[in-house]
């Protein structure tokens, strides 16, 4: 992937209702849809390996070769996916990666979706003057290419992992704050909000009470493809030698087998699993992510 | 329609302003401004950094520097790089020029098989076929484009040995005639090529996949079948032409993705573009290329997004009445 998914159905007039049976329904619906189960079950199997993993093959940095043999050692009985140029063995650094990059996906996503909301619920519900600010200036990072922005700033702020996580949120909120808005502003005409003014509800209240919860379903099915989003461009990142060295990601590890010539050599046992890895996971968010709206959007479900 | 292009004309022109304005916020106002990079390493005293942030400008006020800023870029200066130890303008100008080549293969080749597999699905909907185009479309479009070009080299280059496994043409080749040239450019346009369009074909089948559902379950197209149209005149004529509007705004958003997936195919095919030059440039952290790649992908995408806009405006029969 090199973008965003593009989802032209999403930012339609229509209001996504809050699911109808709670979300327990949803979680029903969800286990019902064969690619939504696939999705859990891919996203449960992984984040347990993420905890799991590198209890059972502890992370030693010191483990280096210590002879010319140990090197880029192809899969063998000690070492089940090989060595890396350092005599790593490289099935420990996939493990470690997982949490790492599933981490900085996690972080990336929060951030870059509390942005896309409160951008896009303050546009919907203001209307106007600050909605058309608002939403030039949303237009404007949507318009700007997202991966030399990103280059740009990491090359510039720096390479430590909170600066990662802010990097991709700061090119990746515009796409939810549209949603949001879009949601935000058919709610907004509601006859519960009438109500609601008319009763003295402040527009505080009305915004916590029934705006909030109304985008809330859409938010949730968003956040969960921006996750596969933002680990793709955390991978993609650190593939470019932007990531943060210290923390062994997946993209980290696809990096330094890029500039060691793993590729070359034919070392397919250093840049295949980590890859392998990505897929899965960036896969299984975005299985869930679409069965969600389809759940929660039944008009989209119409035509899938 | 003439009132629409003014309006359009000078969004573009606010939105080009927008873009000078970030650029020169991203790489002169950030912390770490170019007399740090220079100053890195190299024990300078006060006085020295002093002069080299005269010699830069950077002494004067802001609103000085942005005006000297766009005034070079006006005259078409976009400054001089540290590692080439030569003016930007044309290091850039020859890597656009190498990038247009694989952008544009790949973006026709994107566009044209997307749309065939997604009418071709659409088409045969709830079959089997269908169901392989959706999940291949969706496992596709999870893979990194990177690492598909890591395997494409692994897989053809390396293994099989049949395609040059990275540049635009062969090292010290001497060409007898422009064919043999052209034929040696196509080698090795093969396997970047196939890296961009496997990751990015697969949002365009899905797109025009959904959006002929939707038309195909429209009134007017019961009417074309009731009138015993031939069915395939009914599929294109009546249904693709009007599904395709969606693709047309997908395209839009496609000038932007391309631009992230050419950053990545020709770092690792080592191919002479924009994007290669501006990974090297992060590599040796050569700020002048880096801006001048930045502004340069920046504006290209905005110049793509205004075209798009008006081809949309003209097919789109309903706003074109307007």
């Amino acid at each position: 992937m090199t973008g965003p998914m593009m989802e032209p159905n999403l930012e339609s007039d229509a209001v996504v209702e809050p699911p109808a049976h709670g979300w327990r329904g949803v979680a029903y619906e969800l286990w019902v849809d064969r690619m939504g189960r696939i999705g859990i079950i891919t996203v449960a199997v992984v984040v347990l390996i993420a905890i799991v993993g590198p209890l059972l093959a502890p992370y030693d940095r010191g483990a280096v070769a210590g002879s010319r043999e140990g090197i880029l050692q192809p899969p063998n009985a000690v070492h089940w996916l090989g060595t890396d140029e350092l005599g790593r063995d490289v099935l420990r650094q996939v493990l470690a990666g997982t949490s790492v990059s599933l981490e900085i996906g996690l972080i990336a996503t929060l951030i870059t979706v509390l942005i896309g909301t409160l951008v896009g619920v303050l546009a919907g519900w203001f209307t106007g003057f600050i909605d058309a600010i608002l939403m030039r200036i949303t237009d404007f990072f949507l318009v700007l290419p997202s991966l030399p922005l990103m280059i740009a700033l990491g090359a510039i702020i720096g390479q430590s992992l909170p600066m990662i996580v802010l990097v991709i949120a700061i090119t990746s909120w515009p796409s939810t704050a549209r949603i949001v808005r879009s949601q935000a502003l058919a709610l907004r005409e509601r006859e519960v909000v009438a109500r609601a003014r008319t009763v003295g509800l402040s527009a505080t209240g009305i915004l916590w009470r029934l705006i909030l919860p109304g985008v809330l379903a859409l938010v949730i099915a968003n956040a969960v493809l921006v996750i596969a989003g933002s680990i793709l461009a955390e991978a993609t990142l650190s593939f470019l030698g932007l990531g943060d060295p210290t923390r062994t990601s997946w993209g980290q590890i696809l990096h330094n087998a890029f500039v060691t010539g793993a590729v070359g050599n034919g070392c397919w046992w250093y840049f295949l699993p980590p890859g392998i890895g990505i897929v899965i996971v960036v896969l299984a968010f975005s299985l869930v992510g679409q069965s969600l709206e389809r759940i929660l959007n039944p008009k989209l479900a119409a035509i899938a | 329609m003439v009132r629409y292009l003014g309006q359009k004309l000078t969004y573009l022109v606010l939105t080009l302003a927008a873009v000078l304005v970030t650029n020169f916020v991203l790489f002169h106002l950030m912390p770490g401004d170019p007399v740090t990079h220079i100053a890195r390493g190299q024990h300078l005293d006060a006085a020295a950094v002093a002069r080299l942030r005269a010699f830069y400008g950077l002494d004067r006020s802001m609103f000085d520097q942005f005006l000297t800023y766009v005034g070079h870029l006006a005259r078409g200066d976009l400054g001089y790089s540290y590692t080439y130890q030569t003016s930007v303008g044309p290091i850039v100008i020859r890597a656009l020029g190498n990038t247009l080549i694989l952008v544009t293969v790949s973006t026709v080749l994107v566009i044209g098989l997307g749309v065939l597999v997604g009418v071709f699905a659409a088409a045969r909907r709830g079959s089997r076929a269908d169901g392989v185009f959706v999940i291949g479309s969706l496992v596709f479009w999870s893979l990194p484009t990177f690492w598909v070009g890591m395997l494409l080299i692994f897989l053809f280059a390396v293994t099989l040995n049949i395609l040059p496994i990275a540049g635009m043409y062969t090292a010290d080749a001497i060409y007898p005639t422009v064919f043999t040239q052209f034929a040696d450019l196509a080698r090795h346009l093969v396997l970047p090529t196939i890296a961009m369009v496997l990751v990015d074909v697969a949002q365009f089948v899905l797109i025009t996949r959904s959006s002929l559902l939707a038309t195909l379950s429209e009134d007017f197209m019961t009417t074309a079948r009731a009138k015993g149209l031939h069915p395939r005149r009914v599929l294109w004529r009546h249904g693709v032409r009007n599904a395709l509007l969606p693709v047309v705004t997908a395209t839009t958003l496609y000038a932007s993705a391309t631009v992230g997936g050419t950053i990545q195919v020709e770092t690792v095919f080592s191919w002479p573009g924009m994007g290669q030059l501006i990974y090297l440039s992060v590599v040796r952290r050569d700020y002048p290329v880096m801006e001048a790649c930045f502004l340069i992908f920046a504006v290209v995408v905005v110049l793509a997004n205004f075209a798009s806009d008006v081809v949309y405006r003209l097919l789109d029969p309903r706003v074109r009445l307007t």
